[in-house]
């Protein structure tokens, strides 16, 4: 796979997406959330997915962990999750979504932290109820072990006092600890893959910034993957050491992290890092944006599903053919004409 | 927690105050007094009664002085434990009800059973199945049981049960346990005849309830702490009992201070049609005849019930909804 040259630095990936495809069908028409997507994560490394909203980033965590609400459904492509070196690889998206086998992989081996710490909780049960829950789940003790286990995690997460804030409700804590708390249930039942979907973007700039060092301290001594899904180029920057850009389901352009920041060869991730706010631009300048807005998701624009907003784009050629991922450099892959030549018949 | 069920306590002995104070003016607004309608009764049946003698029985029933003078009378004797005698039964009041009474809480709470065993489990599947073709035929279903009155459901499960299975399928006791006294023959009796009756009461209720849990539980469905119950690994039988459905409950609970009140009140032409002895029809009669003091007390107890279903109600609450407590607490 040329996934795994740019990724691979000796271990095959623990996670390997190939064009995943998570389409939901409304009464309206077929909305293509995700549209053959394709990457991997490596062992022990932070991957980035960025992109703006309704690019899909979302739906992609879900549909690895199998949850994608009807009328979703994914519909062509494979997620490979590489288990202990001598077993089989299984492929998530074979398996019976409500079936056992799943059910021993989501907060097991692949753990989710959500965006909304406020109602990512449910109200009706303390903390240390919701975390217990999980661990009883996945691993065979008794309900003091698995406690004495749930205070050790919120310890480890950094909550003050947590033989008292066990027993406390979600709504007696600030956004910071419940995500605090988020992780820790994430962490519980030492997931191989931590998937963290805009885990900062309900908190304020101090917490971010604790938040996201507190995720680089754990991976750093559990060496588990990270997924992280954001819109901020500025996480993306600090957290991860590859980088995936979406855009209308698919991904546009993937390569390391410096890489992409420095020498980013999408259009559209041009654009995206143009439009990061700088302390150093000239006082009242207008913030570069990217022309046009996303596309209706009935309406995607035949061709590439960037080319209405492109500045560099081909007419005759972007707007007929789809381009596909392909290396431009020996760790980065695009998927734009600027690189590569269009395959011989338009594909729709 | 203790401090706010104290709390609510003494507002529902307030509230139930003040119902007292409504119901007495309740069974003062018909023009006349009780001497009248006696009065007028002794003559209906010839017998010449004097100025003087309904004076004299106007001083006897203290109705010569003013009306909050009546009051505090009425509530002296209440507390007891006289609630006043029936003018039209000649009986005291309390005998009236007393079986009565029993009754009706047995046929409602019977009835308060059947729609929540029909309607939570129906509601969670049309929740969780929305737009099965199940979720189309409980749907249709509801509304047919919503659409058709209750004392029509009534009559046409009398018809068939006489006509086709010869049963009498009328009334709580068979014949021979009618005028017995108590017995365990007889509270098994009772227990024979509780379903029908509880069906037809709770028939309504039921369809309405079930509509109440589906787009309760449809909103809870969609909260992002179901997702993230699912990305724990939870079955999705456990996940749904556990958390959108206990959320969902909140309504339910909330709305059963009304229930006891309203199966009561709103069975009286059932419970006519299937000649229940229940409080209903005994009400309805009282209020024809205006038969005072038997229709305040009914009213009164009426009242009472629904305050202490309320209490009832308001503590589960708190039980259920931890964000209640909280809110309480502060």
């Amino acid at each position: 796979m040329a996934n795994r040259e740019i990724n691979g630095e000796g271990q095959p990936p623990v996670l390997t997406v190939n064009n995943l495809k998570t389409h939901f069908f409304t009464d309206e028409g077929t909305v293509k959330a995700v549209d053959g997507a394709s990457f991997s994560a490596p062992a022990g490394k932070t991957v980035g997915i960025v992109g703006e909203s309704g690019c899909g980033k979302s739906v992609t965590a879900l549909s690895i962990l199998r949850i994608v609400q009807k009328p979703g459904r994914i519909v062509d492509g494979e997620i490979i999750l590489r288990r202990a070196d001598d077993a089989e690889p299984v492929d998530l998206a074979k398996l019976d979504a409500e079936g056992g086998a799943i059910r021993a992989i989501r907060g097991g081996e692949i753990a989710l932290v959500f965006q909304e710490p406020m109602t990512s909780f449910s109200p009706h049960y303390t903390i240390g109820n919701q975390i217990v829950e999980t661990i009883r789940l996945h691993q065979d003790v008794g309900k003091a072990e698995a406690r004495n286990r749930t205070i050790e995690l919120l310890r480890m997460v950094g909550i003050p006092r947590p033989e008292r804030r066990i027993d406390e409700y979600p709504f007696e804590l600030s956004g910071g600890l419940r995500q605090r708390v988020m992780i820790a249930m994430a962490l519980s039942c030492n997931p191989k893959i931590l998937i963290a979907d805009e885990p900062t973007t309900a908190l304020d700039v101090t917490t971010q910034a604790q938040i996201l060092d507190l995720l680089r301290e754990i991976q750093a001594r559990t060496q588990m993957s990270v997924i992280i899904i954001t819109h901020d180029m500025g996480v993306i920057a600090e957290m991860a050491d590859d980088v995936i850009v979406m855009y209308l389901g698919r991904v546009v352009e993937s390569g390391p992290v410096d890489e992409i920041f420095h020498r980013a060869k999408h259009p559209y991730t041009q654009a995206l890092l143009r439009s990061i706010p700088s302390i150093f631009a000239a006082p009242r300048s207008k913030l570069p944006t990217i022309a046009g807005s996303i596309p209706h998701p009935h309406n995607r624009p035949a061709g590439c599903p960037f080319h209405p907003r492109c500045a560099e784009r081909m007419m005759g050629k972007c707007d007929v053919h789809i381009p596909r991922l392909r290396p431009v450099s020996r760790r980065q892959m695009a998927s734009c004409f600027l690189y590569h030549e269009p395959d011989e018949a338009p594909i729709t | 927690m203790l401090a706010y069920a104290i709390r609510r306590f003494l507002l529902a002995l307030l509230t139930i105050w003040a119902i007292s104070v409504l119901a007495f003016a309740i069974i003062q607004l018909p023009p006349g007094d009780y001497v009248t309608a006696y009065i007028a009764q002794l003559a209906s049946s010839g017998v010449d009664v004097t100025p003087e003698f309904a004076e004299n029985l106007r001083q006897q029933y203290g109705l010569d002085s003013p009306v909050w003078v009546q009051y505090l009378k009425w509530m002296e004797q209440i507390s007891r434990g006289n609630f006043g005698r029936s003018l039209e039964w000649r009986a005291p009041v309390l005998d009236m009800i007393g079986d009565r009474l029993w009754l009706t809480m047995a046929v409602s709470l019977s009835a308060v059973l059947f729609t929540w065993a029909l309607a939570l489990p129906i509601g969670i599947y049309s929740a969780v199945r929305q737009y099965s073709i199940a979720d189309y035929i409980f749907t249709f279903i509801g509304f047919i049981g919503l659409a058709v009155p209750s004392f029509l459901l009534a009559l046409i499960l009398m018809y068939v049960g006489f006509r086709y299975f010869g049963a009498n399928i009328g009334g709580l006791f068979s014949p021979e346990y009618q005028l017995a006294d108590w017995s365990p023959g007889k509270v098994w009796d009772l227990i024979k005849h509780l379903p029908l009756p509880a069906i037809i009461l709770g028939m309504a209720g039921a369809a309405q309830l079930i509509r109440i849990m589906r787009a309760n539980l449809l909103d809870e469905l969609r909260k992002p702490y179901v997702i993230t119950a699912r990305a724990k690994g939870m079955s999705e039988f456990r996940l749904i009992l556990k958390y959108p459905v206990r959320a969902a409950l909140n309504p339910f609970v909330s709305t059963l201070g009304y229930l006891f009140p309203f199966i009561i009140s709103g069975s009286i032409i059932v419970a006519l049609v299937l000649s229940l002895p229940t409080i209903g029809p005994l009400l309805l009669r009282a209020l024809v005849s205006q038969d005072m003091f038997l229709a305040g007390t009914i009213v009164l107890f009426l009242g009472i019930m629904t305050v202490i279903g309320t209490f009832i109600s308001d503590i589960l609450l708190m039980w259920i909804d931890p964000r209640i407590r909280f809110e309480r607490r502060e």
